[in-house]
């Protein structure tokens, strides 16, 4: 954890000019915000010269995160992860968020594996200003084929942009698809090493200098041998796989493993453990013919679980948007800085190009529900006011049973806002969490009082019955 | 803890020698507990976090050296096992016959020794508690949940039976939505004798919710205590700001167990607790709510306050020490839960996902006692539980998982 390394230690590497070329007013200042991981070390321009070389290298060793941030793929096409500082997001915030990579067999048709690509490489969700998207393509070795299997890498490669992991426990089969597949040079992530592989797997990675996984299901002993020993040869980017057992006790153990796994890196300074963790929720898709529906739910649980337990990357099967998007939306949830406030400015806001007749709604000033709301009214092409109201950075439905959402406070926004003057109609319009202060509000600022719609995506319909 | 050393590899060697002679100096002493200390050498910084119950240990630096290798290195893992100087309380929801009550069933919540699922260094001995919601009116759900209750609707105690009896329902969660002085202004007293009736109905634990008007809850509230004397229910909820004194005095005089309810924030939480405490609540009455926001509306403030709340308990902190309650039935506010859109997909499988990821979410953060609406979701859920306390035996074999996955 960062709290280990000073503010000196790190001031003592730095130029100490105080030239201000990084924005801050002094070193000092810098090495501050280094610690907070606000600014990176290639902020400050001076330290990139020749003659502060050495003093780089030490600055990058001194601050290097108890994970380790393990690149795939090259150029734009990278996905970094791992670079944790903390266990619990609470005492930081969590760096590098999850990757989430959808296998593609090696014995599909070939249109089809096209076709599975592009989906996964456009698959793409806009949620509160944030785009959503899947991050790489793991394609399995299924056919057992090196020919095939190089042949499969190549056409994925050629087709789609996206970082790749190359899956098969045969030395031989990953060393054709890194040759033959001609993808040698695109940092591949070699998924896996093994106790029985680990010699000619890690000659491979260490040739072509690509990450590696190491899979060792249920024996973090295990895990340990084969990372040492990848160390020992030179190989530091390195993926874990504990294995992701997903029934009865075997899913304990997978838990289990995750958490000491982490917290051996983290708090207890173990270096065969500093890696980011992967976990394969994939695995509910073995066996006999599967029921397309109810895998994808259990798949996109298994993946909501193993996230929820440290995982900084995942291998998924289903392409289904319903079970995707509960899983890109905890990933934005988790990996949302705690740092940043929760509130935005209250006060009123003009949405289009409202006058004297349009309509003004209310809402809170928690930052969720008023971008929300704001995007929902900007879509809809609605001219009118916006009046966030201080709940203390607190959603409607919370703040209308905690008090914070409350009439008096409204009175006063009207006053503070000038609201009164803009329009002249005499009608408020609040959101439908926030109905049972109908009454009160009426009685305390003598306007007409209209509840809204339980969500602001029907505010259009709503407009279309209820204002004239 | 964490040990900085000098630069270059002699200089660790020595550091490490050092290393093992406090880690010595340190066993010897026994029970020595650093807080924030710093000790600074020339070369070597050495500071102990204040952690509880880290062992001294000297860490392992990753070898520089590049050389070949002939056979694998052999490396022992030992779990970092920690222990804690704080428990979580265990709270009994609900009172059989020979407690004062009448309930067939009891649950046990709390009483947590280590984080949410750690059996690796301690087994919780209370697994996650699963209630669901019912309403004393028939009221508008979201169309994947309604499809399930639509001919109990108009019987709370109907709807009650079903959610033990179809879904496995551990304890019934008990909403009087219709005394909302908005909605049908349903007496005190006529809103008791619907807790009557759905505590006849049933044999597992009630918990009694109002309809979250400030001024009228604590009567509603207090006239539900006074007929549900001695069951141990959960009454649902006290707030800062509503008239939490008579429902601590309606929950001591009758026996019963009080919800903590605050809008995320650790302080007024801590606040509240100890205001309730003051009223003569002992720390087996009260459960904390620290309000549970949707996944993709705020669940990462929850889960981040769950995890905090849970630490604190273990490190020791009195006013955070008793078990969590997570409402996730608050995942159908979401509109990816209930909206039709086909940009999302089917929302009669996206629906209870949403709330079957909110409720895991808020599970492995520690969660103790659940309010959910869904019949997947209570399934789901207590099935993860069974296999995270490792009940249930698997012959799962994922080795060839790489060839063995369907198309």
């Amino acid at each position: 954890m960062l709290e280990k390394v000073t503010l000196l230690s790190v001031y003592r590497y730095l130029p100490q000019t105080n030239c201000g070329e990084c924005g801050e007013s002094n070193c000092m200042a810098f090495a501050s915000k280094l610690l907070e991981r606000k600014v990176t070390l290639e902020d400050c321009p001076p330290l990139k010269k020749p003659k502060y070389k050495e003093q780089m290298a030490k600055l990058t060793e001194l601050i290097a995160p108890p994970i380790k941030e393990v690149k795939i793929g090259t150029g734009n096409n990278v996905v970094k992860i791992g670079g944790k500082e903390v266990m619990y997001r609470h005492e930081l915030t969590y760096h590098n968020p999850t990757a989430i990579a959808i296998d593609v067999s090696d014995i599909m048709d070939d249109d089809k594996i096209v076709e599975r690509c592009k989906a996964i490489e456009t698959l793409s969700l806009v949620r509160i200003g944030e785009t959503l998207k899947l991050n790489m393509i793991a394609i399995r070795c299924a056919s057992k084929d090196p020919d095939r299997f190089s042949y499969v890498v190549s056409l994925i490669a050629r087709s789609c942009n996206l970082p790749l992991i190359l899956c098969s426990f045969d030395p031989k089969i990953l060393r054709a698809a890194l040759e033959k597949g001609q993808v040698a040079n695109k940092r591949p992530l070699l998924y896996a090493v093994t106790e029985e592989n680990w010699r000619e797997v890690s000659e491979l990675a260490k040739h072509y200098d690509c990450p590696v996984a190491v899979f060792a299901p249920n024996n973090l002993s295990l895990i340990k041998s084969l990372t040492k020993t990848l160390q020992v040869i030179g190989i530091h980017d390195i993926v874990i796989d504990v294995g992701s057992y997903t029934e009865g006790k075997l899913l304990r153990d997978s838990v289990n493993n995750l958490v000491m796994a982490r917290r051996a890196a983290i708090q207890r300074g173990d270096k065969d453990l500093s890696y980011p963790l992967m976990a394969v929720p994939a695995v509910v898709w073995m066996g006999e013919k599967q029921d397309p529906v109810i895998t994808s739910y259990k798949e996109a649980y298994m993946a909501s679980l193993f996230m929820n337990r440290f995982v900084d990357l995942l291998i998924m099967h289903t392409l289904e948007i319903w079970a995707l998007l509960p899983v890109l939306t905890l990933r934005q949830n988790i990996y949302t800085d705690p740092r940043k406030p929760v509130s935005v400015e209250s006060g009123l806001r003009t949405i289009g190009k409202p006058d004297e007749e349009s309509p003004i709604f209310l809402t809170t000033n928690f930052a969720l529900t008023y971008f929300t709301v704001a995007n929902d009214l900007e879509s809809a092409g609605i001219n009118c006011y916006l009046l966030v109201l201080d709940t203390g950075g607190l959603a409607v439905e919370v703040s209308v049973a905690g008090g914070q959402f409350s009439p008096s406070g409204v009175k006063d926004l009207f006053s503070s806002s000038g609201i009164e003057k803009m329009v002249k109609h005499k009608k408020l319009i609040i959101p439908g969490m926030a109905a049972r202060l109908k009454g009160e509000i009426e009685d305390l600022t003598g306007w007409e009082v209209i509840v809204g719609p339980r969500d602001s995506s029907q505010i259009k319909n709503f407009l279309t019955k209820y204002w004239a | 803890m964490a040990i900085f050393f000098g630069d270059d590899f002699e200089e660790k060697e020595e550091a490490k020698a050092l290393m093992k002679s406090l880690a010595k100096f340190l066993e010897k002493l026994g029970n020595l507990e650093l807080e924030n200390v710093e000790i600074r050498a020339e070369e070597l910084t050495f500071i102990l976090q204040p952690m509880v119950g880290v062992m001294a240990q000297s860490p392992q630096l990753a070898p520089r050296v590049e050389k070949a290798i002939e056979t694998l290195l052999k490396v022992e893992f030992s779990p970092p096992i920690e222990t804690y100087p704080g428990e979580v309380v265990e709270v009994q929801i609900g009172a059989t016959r020979s407690d004062g009550g009448s309930r067939k069933k009891v649950v046990k919540i709390g009483g947590e020794k280590t984080m949410p699922f750690y059996s690796f260094e301690a087994l919780n001995p209370n697994k996650p508690a699963f209630a669901m919601d019912l309403f004393d009116m028939p009221v508008a759900l979201a169309k994947s949940v309604k499809q399930h209750f639509e001919d109990v609707m108009h019987d709370p105690a109907e709807w009650a039976k079903k959610l033990v009896e179809d879904f496995g329902a551990e304890i019934v969660s008990l909403n009087l939505i219709s005394t909302d002085p908005l909605i049908k202004d349903t007496s005190p007293k006529e809103a008791a004798k619907t807790v009557e009736r759905v505590l006849q109905a049933v044999d597992v634990p009630l918990i009694i919710g109002g309809s979250g008007n400030k001024a009228k809850d604590p009567m509603v509230l207090e006239a539900a205590a006074e007929v549900a004397s001695g069951e141990r229910c959960v009454l649902n909820s006290a707030n800062i700001d509503n008239d939490y004194k008579r429902i601590a005095r309606a929950a001591k005089q009758y026996g019963h167990i009080v919800v903590a309810f605050t809008p995320m924030d650790i302080n007024n939480q801590k606040k509240l607790n100890r205001l309730l405490l003051d009223e003569g609540l002992s720390k087996e009455q009260i459960i904390i709510d620290p309000t549970t926001a949707a996944l993709g509306y705020g669940l990462d403030y929850t889960l981040s306050l769950m995890e905090r709340i849970k630490l604190a308990g273990l490190l020791g902190d009195s006013d955070l020490q008793m078990p969590i309650l997570a409402s996730t039935s608050n995942s159908w506010g979401a509109r990816e839960a209930w909206m039709k859109s086909e940009e999302w997909g089917p929302k009669e499988y996206r629906g209870p996902l949403w709330e079957t990821v909110t409720t895991i979410t808020a599970m492995m953060a520690g969660g103790d006692l659940f309010m959910l609406s869904h019949p997947a979701t209570i399934r789901i859920a207590k099935r993860l539980v069974e296999n995270l306390y490792g009940e249930v035996d698997a012959d799962q074999r994922i080795q060839d998982w790489i060839t063995d996955i369907g198309l």
